[in-house]
């Protein structure tokens, strides 16, 4: 892990936090490359939040180390920040300025001169496409509004990392998939952390996917490898034209099948649902098996598990564990 | 610098485009006329503006936590403070950069008095030197009353908690020196020495004595540190 690539934009290295005695984030390590969107999925309480908070320098950790840019975020931490534009969950603005004031603002605290600060702001502006609602009070733009308002702010002076702790929580569904385009749009340019606690985001949005709960990282994976990983309990969907009381005991009775199921039923057709431990590819001796009997095979077809599923896999595994 | 001007500009444009800022001056004008006006109604009026220096330091003592309950409260409630805090900025830019707003804001109230100055100078011949050291001194003082409801303002998300704190502590601050009469030996000293209203009394006299001024550039200074460390701390909580 801690291999000095140059490519490494964010290096994570055993993060621990304490809230008293309380845990929010133990041993966490990872390290993000240039240009990549990293996913951090994790239910709510998971530390996402925390870890965002200790890579922004808003609180430092209580162990561990991390490091944005080759900038420790805690002895060099006015540099580490100076890379990085952060969007906290809570979209916090100031209610009483306009969107330009606003942004004018965040780009004098960083630092900004007003040359670049003028032709920036225009250019989140139109990124953002927030061109009408320039001039208004952010206190009466809608919530879908502000976030745009919030995301222009994180990307205003350019920074390499953006970190942005779930971006599409409370806006509508268009807006939702305007929001992920605008997120994908800006990898590359920058190297994107984001956070949420909705699985199909991470796995339309994210190269990367991070998995944490209780304060701990339980995989870490491209959003594709993740499934087949969890191939260890692979699922097969059969519609079988036979006796189905007769198909049921013949399923049961392949050596590897951990469970069957049988959902819908139409006239002598049924659909079953074949789990195994994934030692191996069953499909061929349930097709010969099906073929031997001389009942109907309609249908054959190996299910690949969802994020959900791995995500409520891996957690409940771990919750089991405790 | 730029960074603290940055914050200071932010904070005096919220003043002055909100109602505080203006409610602020009115009351303030309001009531040091009433004091003034009584001041030269007697049989043989003093062309001074004692009449109003010795009162304002009490309407301080109320006003200022109201000019700044608002600038750290309100960034704890709306987040906000989390930007603050991620953007490139120490945190000591933050407090002066809302000091120096609130300091302007302050000085803009005692602005509208120049005009019963003006008043004086125009029917009677006062004595110029006292009324620029009891502005000097209004000011010093003004800075102190800022610091400690700066401070107030750190502690708590809650804008009345903080202000009512700040009151509370310039309250004792002010009637301290009462205890003098109640207290024996080095307490004598001591109290009076910590009272913030036994340093101001020179200033409105004509005598500017720099143990004074040094308290209450101290006194700030102090104050603005607590600002500072209560803000840093934040991030080890």
């Amino acid at each position: 892990m801690a291999e000095s690539n140059q490519d490494i934009t964010i290096e994570v290295d055993n993060l621990t936090k304490y809230y008293g005695d309380f845990p929010a984030i133990e041993n966490i390590s990872f390290n993000v490359m240039k240009g990549e969107i990293l996913g951090f999925l994790g239910p709510n309480a998971a530390g996402k939040t925390t870890t965002m908070r200790i890579l922004t320098g808003f609180m430092p950790p209580t162990s561990g180390s991390a490091r944005i840019a080759g900038f420790d975020i805690v002895s060099d931490s006015l540099a580490a920040r100076q890379q990085i534009g952060y969007l906290p969950e809570s979209v916090p603005l100031y209610l009483d300025m306009t969107v330009e004031d606003y942004l004018d603002f965040m780009g004098k605290i960083r630092g900004m001169d007003s040359k670049r600060r003028r032709s920036r702001i225009d250019d989140v502006i139109s990124i953002c496409r927030l061109g009408e609602y320039k001039s208004s009070i952010i206190g009466k733009l809608s919530k879908g509004f502000r976030q745009r308002v919030g995301i222009s702010q994180a990307i205003l002076h350019e920074p390499q990392v953006l970190i942005l702790d779930e971006p599409t929580i409370g806006i509508d569904p268009i807006q939702v998939v305007e929001t992920r385009n605008l997120i994908k749009s800006l990898g590359g340019d920058h190297t994107v952390v984001l956070s949420s606690h909705i699985l199909p985001e991470v796995s339309a949005v994210c190269e990367r996917v991070i998995i944490i709960h209780e304060g701990q990282v339980v995989a870490v994976d491209r959003p594709d490898n993740l499934a087949s990983r969890l191939r260890g309990t692979e699922s097969i969907e059969i519609d079988i034209r036979g006796p189905v009381s007769d198909i049921m005991t013949a399923l049961r009775n392949i050596p590897g099948v951990s469970e069957v199921t049988r959902s819908t039923e139409k006239e002598d057709i049924a659909s079953y649902n074949v789990q195994s431990n994934g030692a191996e590819d069953l499909r061929e001796i349930i097709s010969g098996l099906i073929a031997q009997k001389g009942w109907g095979l309609l249908r054959l077809q190996p299910i690949n598990m969802s994020l959900e599923e791995i995500f409520l896999s891996l957690t409940t595994t771990e919750a089991e564990k405790q | 610098m730029k960074n603290t001007i940055a914050i200071a500009w932010r904070e005096i444009k919220t003043y002055f485009t909100s109602p505080m800022a203006y409610i602020i001056i009115a009351v303030y004008s309001g009531l040091a006329s009433y004091y003034f006006v009584t001041s030269i109604s007697g049989v043989l009026p003093e062309a001074t503006i004692r009449g109003f220096l010795m009162p304002s330091t009490l309407i301080f003592a109320l006003l200022s936590p109201l000019i700044t309950m608002r600038l750290l409260a309100e960034e704890q409630k709306l987040g906000t403070l989390e930007l603050l805090m991620t953007a490139p900025l120490k945190e000591y830019e933050i407090i002066i950069g809302k000091f120096l707003a609130s300091l302007v804001t302050l000085i803009s109230t005692l602005l509208p008095t120049l005009y019963l100055v003006f008043l004086l100078i125009l029917f009677g011949s006062p004595d110029i030197g006292p009324i620029i050291t009891g502005y000097i001194g209004l000011i010093l003082f003004g800075m102190a009353t800022l610091a400690v409801g700066l401070f107030a303002s750190s502690l708590s998300p809650n804008q009345i908690v903080g202000a009512s704190l700040a009151m509370g502590i310039l309250i004792i601050l002010s009637v301290i020196n009462l205890a003098s009469n109640y207290v024996g030996g080095i307490f004598i000293t001591v109290v009076d020495q910590v009272s913030i209203i036994n340093h101001f009394e020179d200033f409105s006299r004509g005598v500017i004595d720099t143990h004074d001024v040094v308290y209450y550039l101290i006194f700030t200074a102090f104050l603005l540190f607590l600002a500072i460390r209560s803000l840093e701390s934040r991030r080890w909580r």
